[in-house]
């Protein structure tokens, strides 16, 4: 993947955290997925404004954790190659 | 001490709605002779206020609901479809609007998009003019599609088309997928359609062969092997299965309908049955999803009856679709009878094998059509 590209939630697909089922979920016609923690952590830093570098060092910072970098990566190539997020033309 | 559970009723456990559709209207432009309407759908009015539609969508969001259907009849033609798809879009569901694409100029597009609506799924019927109108009994309807399909990839609306498949249009399968791709579709969804209502009423002439459905899926899985920008889900006739459908998830588990009238159904054809269902007017969407008779009807599994009882399969299907037995059979604890395990599954194969010799004409489904229904109906019950 493009680590310095800025990532979005694919603009067909609608992310939010739903109180009910204590988690994120990525919403798509007529289905649903529940995110893991950390899958809902990374997805909802995916707002157009930060690039898979970006997001890295965000959640190193939070989670005072170095070793969270290829994880990261690992799902969101995952998520792009699932169309959940696409690179951001700012 | 655990004695005393034995005489308890059986627990349900009941899980909060996901999937709402709204049925804005039953009123349609075209007259597809494989809706899924009821027959008698003449009798029900439009009686649900913008405010009402509002509360509605208010009360399942706050349950957990999700995922919020628009559809009819044909949405369009309701006034406040601007203003309910936003409210929705506020609300945080995700927005799916079903639509024949018919019976609204085409401005309304970019406003749909504007009001946050997420996707459209577009019913095409097939993909030349002559057998569109054959099939809708509207001779604008092709152009009005393709103009709707246009328009909302101009706006960048994710677009689904929805393909209704019978014996009218089968033979069409590769030709419709082109178009589909043509139009830019994200997803195909190719429905052989499912027996209730109109299609019911017209099965012997809408029902394919099994050989042109064999061919239909070699189709379109070739398609799927060879190109894979678009997704394509098929959907087989549960006339040729010898496994019911897990109908609705279940009963009361994940899907409420509202009708143009208020009324609550947990799958789009329930008040086929004899049961009485509540009505939004009334009730609260909790107290109706939690408390009616109408929605605990069926959940669980004290209801069933041999085979369905005792089968090692009752977890995985339900018994199947509630509907498709009363229609089947007068009784709607009997297995559906799609199951060959079921003592009425010859009802099935009959209707197959009569179809085949059978040179029926359909019935449109139309207000004076749904009239006569009703009114031969009441004829036959003074008898």
């Amino acid at each position: 993947m493009q680590r310095e590209k800025l990532l979005a939630v694919n603009d067909h697909f609608q992310l939010q955290y739903e109180e009910k089922q204590n988690c994120y979920v990525l919403l798509y016609p007529e289905g649903m997925v529940q995110l893991s923690f950390s899958a809902g952590e990374i997805m909802s830093l995916c707002d157009g404004t930060k690039s898979c570098e970006g997001i890295i060092g965000e959640l190193t910072e939070k989670f005072s954790n170095d070793a969270i970098g290829s994880d990261v990566v690992e799902f969101l190539e995952e998520a792009l190659s699932r169309d959940w997020i696409v690179y951001h033309e700012a | 001490m655990t004695g005393s559970y034995i005489m308890k009723p059986e627990k349900k456990t009941v899980t909060p709605p996901l999937w709402i559709l709204l049925e804005l209207t039953h009123k349609c432009p075209l007259e597809c002779t494989y809706c899924y309407n009821q027959l008698d759908f003449a009798n029900t009015k439009d009686q649900m206020s913008k405010e009402d539609w509002f509360r509605v969508m208010e009360e399942a969001r706050a349950m957990g609901a999700v995922q919020l259907g628009i559809s009819g009849g044909e949405p369009l033609l309701n006034k406040d479809l601007l203003d309910i798809v936003k409210k929705a879009n506020d609300l945080k569901f995700y927005t799916n609007l079903i639509t024949s694409g018919v019976g609204a100029d085409i401005s309304i597009v970019p406003k749909l998009k504007a009001a946050g609506l997420k996707t459209v799924q577009l019913g095409i019927q097939s993909s030349d003019e002559h057998t569109t109108t054959l099939i809708t009994n509207n001779k604008t309807a092709f152009k009005d599609k393709m103009a709707f399909a246009k328009a909302c990839k101009d706006n960048g609306l994710q677009l689904i088309v929805n393909t209704c498949i019978t014996r009218q249009n089968i033979h069409q399968i590769g030709d419709i997928i082109e178009m589909a791709e043509w139009l830019g579709a994200n997803y195909l969804e190719i429905a052989n359609i499912q027996y209730y209502g109109w299609a019911l009423e017209n099965i012997n002439a809408l029902l394919p062969t099994r050989e042109q459905l064999d061919e239909a899926k070699a189709i379109t899985n070739h398609y799927r092997e060879n190109r894979k920008d678009m997704k394509v889900f098929f959907v087989v006739p549960d006339y040729f299965a010898t496994r019911p459908k897990a109908c609705m998830n279940g009963w009361g588990s994940t899907f409420l309908t509202i009708n143009p009238d208020g009324m609550a159904l947990p799958c789009n054809t329930a008040n086929t049955l004899p049961l009485t269902f509540p009505n939004v007017k009334e009730y609260s969407v909790e107290a109706i999803w939690n408390d009616s008779e109408a929605f605990n009807f069926f959940r669980g599994d004290s209801w069933m009856k041999e085979p369905c009882r005792t089968c090692d399969e009752k977890e995985k299907d339900f018994g199947g679709c509630r509907c498709q037995a009363y229609a089947l059979t007068k009784d709607m604890r009997e297995a559906d009878p799609v199951c060959s395990k079921s003592g009425f599954h010859h009802v099935v194969t009959s209707k197959v094998e009569e179809s085949l010799t059978s040179n029926q004409q359909p019935l449109y489904r139309n207000k004076i059509n749904s009239m006569n229904i009703i009114a031969n109906r009441l004829a036959t019950s003074c008898k």
